[in-house]
């Protein structure tokens, strides 16, 4: 549905996007991440045709956006930043503004309307003036504005921002939903954001893309050991050291609580032999569980990885 | 509904939603008003002591001696007013970051700048309309001739459609909006001094003249529609508005 090809923006001096190439595939949700700078919302506005590429192209759609970028925009819904709206418009006004300038027209565009306040939920504020919404509910004129004529492609700029955690929820419920008939894009330097709602990854920094994967190869590739937590009742130095004398673990960190932190070999899972152990001692076995690398980490990792090598 | 006037209608409602341009519109009218009153005494003064000399009222030409001035007040008067009204156009909508909705809506810049550019047209010629007043009050206790009171408003409109696209273009260069009304402002009256030059007399003066905004309008005010007024305004609209595109064509490319 997207394909960028080596896409570049400079502005003045400043590189902010440096061949950047990436392919998301009809029904994908793919989550843009990096920190802020990374040019994440540079490349949206580059598949919006908000602006063009110093260099590379892309094809949204089936359409080129230097060849045909009305087509593009007909196949795109766009929630920017900052949802574009007007603090002078009433919702429904300011949709039926939006839906036009889309080109529906008539009974399409109060369908249209009618869909985008269901889904939303925004049918009881419709008649209220925009610039009296709270932010959360301008986040969601945004996104309504984005679905009202049913593109196949939506492209969501931090689409959370703003919202207190039961919209969040909502949205992110919301955008999986969409995934069903649309092919959704959204950026995010929240990571859980991308972990609840992404099927894949795209990491950006500095411009650059620097892993594109699931997050669950992500977090394989970059880890290099496995953890256990676990915590008992009567936390004591014989248990750490009985942690430590087994196969394959490289550290244990004793924690607030009576909580360690074990880490092993990436190859070994040790859940089994650290509960024996922990039983045996007669700590007093509380809680156990195994953790992924986090995907802070695995970011953090990449995005400093990086600049490492560059250094 | 063609994009163009689904945006011009949208501008519209905004403006009149806004106080600004009830505000434009009152200030507009008080202004134009009162000089108008000032005209009208000094003309029955006039009449009544030519009056009491015997000569009759009828060299007295309502026309010339009360519309003439008249509407060049309305002019001046606009020249000050229409910064106001165009400096939102595109200035404001590139500060709330909604231009994104329309630069990424499928619609051809040159429909976003026809849109915007009617819309303030629309809404100043309304204004203008509304001292339709003037006229109908001399008409009803006097006598006037109605050719070039339709003329000159066709000039004014003209004018003003000159004065709308100068300031869309101004509005397209920034995302202040008090610096998109003082360049229009400089940018109207730079065109407005260029007839004064003229007075210095010479070659290079009278091609100055032509290139004047205010020049243009005397044939109007006299009842006459002369083709290189019309030519000149409607190029220097044209000049607007492609300036406009261009400015919004290149803006992306940065």
């Amino acid at each position: 549905m997207i394909e960028a090809e080596n896409l570049t923006k400079r502005y003045g001096e400043v590189t902010a996007l440096d061949g950047v190439s990436f392919h998301v595939e009809r029904g994908e949700i793919v989550g843009l991440l990096g920190p802020n700078g990374a040019g994440k919302t540079t490349a949206m506005k580059i598949l919006t045709c908000f602006m063009p590429p110093s260099a590379g192209t892309a094809r949204v759609a089936g359409h080129d956006i230097f060849e045909a970028p009305l087509a593009v925009k007909r196949s795109v819904g766009y929630l920017p930043e900052e949802p574009p709206v007007y603090p002078e418009l009433t919702v429904d006004e300011y949709l039926a503004y939006a839906g036009r300038l889309k080109g529906l027209g008539g009974r399409d565009l109060k369908a249209a309307r009618g869909r985008a306040l269901d889904r939303c939920g925004l049918a009881e504020v419709a008649g209220r003036l925009i610039g009296n919404l709270s932010k959360g509910y301008r986040q969601r004129v945004g996104l309504a504005q984005a679905l009202l004529h049913n593109p196949p492609v939506l492209i969501l700029d931090e689409p959370t921002v703003g919202l207190d955690p039961a919209q969040i929820i909502e949205i992110r419920g919301l955008i999986r939903d969409l995934a069903r008939e649309h092919t959704v894009v959204l950026s995010t330097h929240i990571l859980p954001e991308v972990t609840a709602t992404c099927q894949r990854i795209v990491i950006i920094n500095e411009g650059q893309i620097v892993a594109v994967d699931t997050y669950e190869n992500l977090s394989q590739q970059v880890g290099t050991s496995r953890r256990v937590v676990l915590r008992v009742r009567r936390p004591g130095p014989e248990l750490a050291d009985r942690l430590r004398a087994l196969d394959g673990v490289l550290a244990v960190d004793p924690e607030t609580d009576g909580a360690y932190r074990v880490e092993s070999r990436q190859d070994r899972d040790l859940r089994e032999e650290v509960a024996r152990v922990a039983v045996e001692s007669g700590a007093g076995l509380l809680e156990l569980a195994g953790v992924a690398v986090s995907l802070e980490e695995v970011f953090l990792r990449l995005t400093t990885e990086e600049k490492e090598g560059a250094a | 509904m063609s994009r163009v006037f689904v945006i011009a209608a949208k501008e519209l409602r905004s403006y009149l939603v806004s106080p600004t341009a009830w505000v434009v519109a009152t200030v507009f009218l008080a202004v134009t008003g009162l000089l108008f009153y000032n005209i009208v005494a000094w003309y029955s003064l006039q009449s009544f002591q030519l009056m009491q000399f015997g000569r009759g009222s009828e060299g007295l030409n309502v026309n010339r001696l009360v519309f003439e001035p008249t509407f060049h007040n309305m002019a001046v008067t606009l020249l000050l007013l229409v910064p106001i009204v165009t400096m939102r156009l595109l200035a404001e909508e590139k500060k709330a970051r909604t231009a994104q909705l329309l630069f990424t809506s499928p619609v051809r810049l040159g429909e976003i700048v026809a849109g915007k550019y009617l819309a303030a047209l629309t809404l100043l010629s309304g204004v203008l309309l509304l001292t339709g007043y003037m006229p109908l009050l001399v008409w009803a206790y006097g006598s006037l001739e109605w050719g070039p009171i339709l003329t000159s408003y066709l000039g004014m409109v003209l004018l003003t459609g000159a004065f709308v696209a100068l300031g869309l273009f101004a509005s397209s260069l920034t995302e202040n909006q008090v610096v998109a009304a003082v360049l229009t402002f400089g940018l109207l009256l730079g065109f407005w001094l260029l007839g004064w030059a003229a007075q210095a007399g010479g070659e290079e003066a009278s091609i100055l003249e032509h290139l004047s905004l205010i020049t243009h309008l005397e044939a109007f005010l006299r009842g006459v529609v002369e083709l290189k007024d019309v030519a000149y305004y409607a190029s220097v609209t044209a000049l607007g508005l492609f300036l406009t595109h261009r400015v919004l064509d290149s803006n992306r490319w940065r």
